[in-house]
């Protein structure tokens, strides 16, 4: 076990690059629809890069949200492959799903840690994919998980906070905690749903840091849903923009002009001139 | 563009009620007042009668005092007490540790719907009957004694405790529920570790609640046959030995008090 750096995968040391990367999400034709007749998705396509870090930009209530909990299937779509690491994510049943959804790790806008259980409880949380339920029930961890959570917590400065319930932090330090639950899953995908919306200005920049380091040092792909344009023009190496259910703009931070923006949310009065 | 706000300028139209009146209402509870006093009149509960009532408490009230302390009746008053005791902690233990998958089934948001109105008319059966009628079924089926006691308990521990816990279970927040199974997280993992964190203070609550209603409980089933202290009441009401009477209440009460302070300290514990 090394952790010289503990946001770092263990060096697995895959110097040469291959252009089609096994991390690449392939969405095709993704479709969901919550009411018959009224898609929330419609037919989406697009390849997610298997590195770095994607930002999927749009207003309220146009997909976003839907879209990255149907690669996880806390949605299930309505048709529609979404290929990855092999496998069809779209299709998957049971044990089969829960071993896919255990190297996907998820970051959410309220940090949806358990309130009342420990810091750590909520990082070992982490590794529930990985073991039977008898083991969960005991506590009974293994030796190097917990190890492993306390060194991710000191990591993101909150070493002395292990034992405290989660309900004792604030804001910012639930979601480091949140992005430590889902590094805990050696996750070959980290999928944020907001991250940043409930915090405030600094502790965003602070967050989107996090996860872009994450993006680098582990070699994952990091998709992240935002409404802030300026952060995902930060950190992003690209940017989908989606409208009504439908991907608009996709290409670098560079590329997105006002032109795309007002496509994108309407309007441009909100622009700044 | 402003927003224009109501001024002195331009009255209302038309005075509008913020406080319409609700005859439906108002219809109610007339009826439930007419009702009452029908009832009252059929069952001739008059005022007179009521001081007779009164004349006659203060009679039985003397010659209760003051208690039967006899080590003979002292010794077969806690011989009940112990096995009203024993009924209550057994019928306790075993109608939650059946509520618990009970409540777990009928909890509309983790289970699917047959399973959870199939939980749910379960449970609306096990709450139809008073324990005691619950009882007399169980002393006719299983016989006299404590088992019969135990099992009426269980099933009134069943219904209640599993009622509350389904309606828990509903009440928690399913964001966290949601981001442990977004781990890869089995079933029985998500409830261990997503669900019960979120519910166990007031599982805790509830059993203590029940364990309380159960001590009560079990000091009743004796007097159909159940076992424990009732049966010795309710001797001691037909034989007029009012004084023995007075000494099984007040250890009753003392009993209820006692268990009163033990479960504030049990439930600061698990907060």
């Amino acid at each position: 076990m090394t952790t010289a750096e503990p946001l770092a995968r263990s060096a697995t040391g895959n110097g040469g690059e291959p252009h089609v990367s096994p991390r690449d999400v392939v969405i095709r034709g993704l479709r969901k629809e919550y009411r018959a007749g009224q898609p929330v998705l419609i037919d989406v396509n697009v390849t997610i890069a298997g590195k770095g870090l994607t930002a999927i930009i749009g207003p309220s209530g146009t997909g976003k949200s839907t879209l990255i909990r149907c690669i996880n299937r806390l949605v299930d779509p309505t048709s529609g492959q979404i290929l990855f690491m092999g496998r069809d994510l779209a299709t998957l049943k049971g044990g089969e799903l829960r071993s896919a959804r255990r190297t996907i790790g998820m970051v959410f806008q309220e940090y949806n840690l358990v309130e009342r259980l420990s810091v750590i409880e909520n990082l070992l949380c982490g590794r529930l994919g990985y073991m039977p339920w008898w083991r969960v029930f005991l506590r009974r961890f293994s030796e190097a998980d917990v190890q492993r959570a306390f060194a991710l917590l000191e990591a993101v400065g909150l070493g002395e906070m292990a034992t405290r319930r989660a309900d004792a932090l604030s804001g910012g330090q639930r979601q480091r905690v949140g992005i430590c639950r889902a590094i805990m899953q050696n996750p070959d995908l980290i999928l944020a749903d907001e991250p940043t919306s409930s915090l405030d200005p600094k502790t965003s920049v602070e967050i989107m840091e996090i996860l872009e380091r994450l993006a680098a040092d582990r070699d994952i792909p990091v998709v992240v849903n935002i409404h802030n344009v300026e952060l995902a023009k930060r950190f992003a190496d690209r940017i989908i923009g989606m409208s009504k259910g439908v991907i608009v703009f996709d290409g670098p931070p560079s590329a997105l002009e006002d032109r795309h923006l007002i496509e994108i949310y309407g309007g441009q009065g909100w622009l700044e001139p | 563009m402003s927003i224009i706000l109501p001024g002195a300028a331009q009255p209302p139209r038309t005075l509008r009620e913020a406080f319409p009146a609700n005859w439906t209402v108002r219809a109610l509870w007339l009826g439930l007042a007419l009702y009452v006093i029908y009832a009252a009149g059929i069952l001739q509960i008059t005022w007179a009668r009521f001081i007779i009532g009164l004349d006659q408490g203060g009679k039985f009230l003397g010659r209760m005092w003051p208690p039967n302390m006899q080590a003979q009746k002292v010794q077969l008053i806690t011989e009940g007490m112990l096995e009203s005791l024993q009924i209550a902690v057994l019928a306790t233990a075993f109608g939650v540790l059946l509520a618990l998958p009970l409540g777990l089934l009928a909890a509309r948001n983790l289970t699917p719907a047959w399973a959870s109105w199939t939980a749910r008319a379960l449970i609306a059966l096990l709450r139809t009957f008073h324990p005691v009628i619950v009882a007399i079924l169980f002393v006719k089926a299983v016989g006299f004694g404590a088992l019969a006691g135990v099992l009426a308990l269980v099933v009134a521990s069943m219904g209640f405790v599993g009622k509350l816990f389904a309606e828990a279970i509903e009440e928690i927040s399913m964001k966290q529920v949601e981001a442990v199974r977004a781990t890869g997280a089995g079933f029985l993992s998500v409830l261990i570790m997503g669900v019960l964190p979120q519910v166990m203070a007031r599982f805790v609550g509830f059993i203590i609640y029940q364990l309380d209603s159960n001590l009560r409980n079990s000091t009743m089933v004796g007097i159909v046959g159940g076992g424990g202290i009732g049966a010795t009441l309710f001797t001691a009401y037909q034989r007029f030995d009012y004084d023995v009477v007075l000494t099984i209440l007040l250890v009753i009460i003392a009993i209820i008090m006692l268990f009163e302070v033990v479960s504030t300290r049990i439930r600061r514990v698990f907060q």
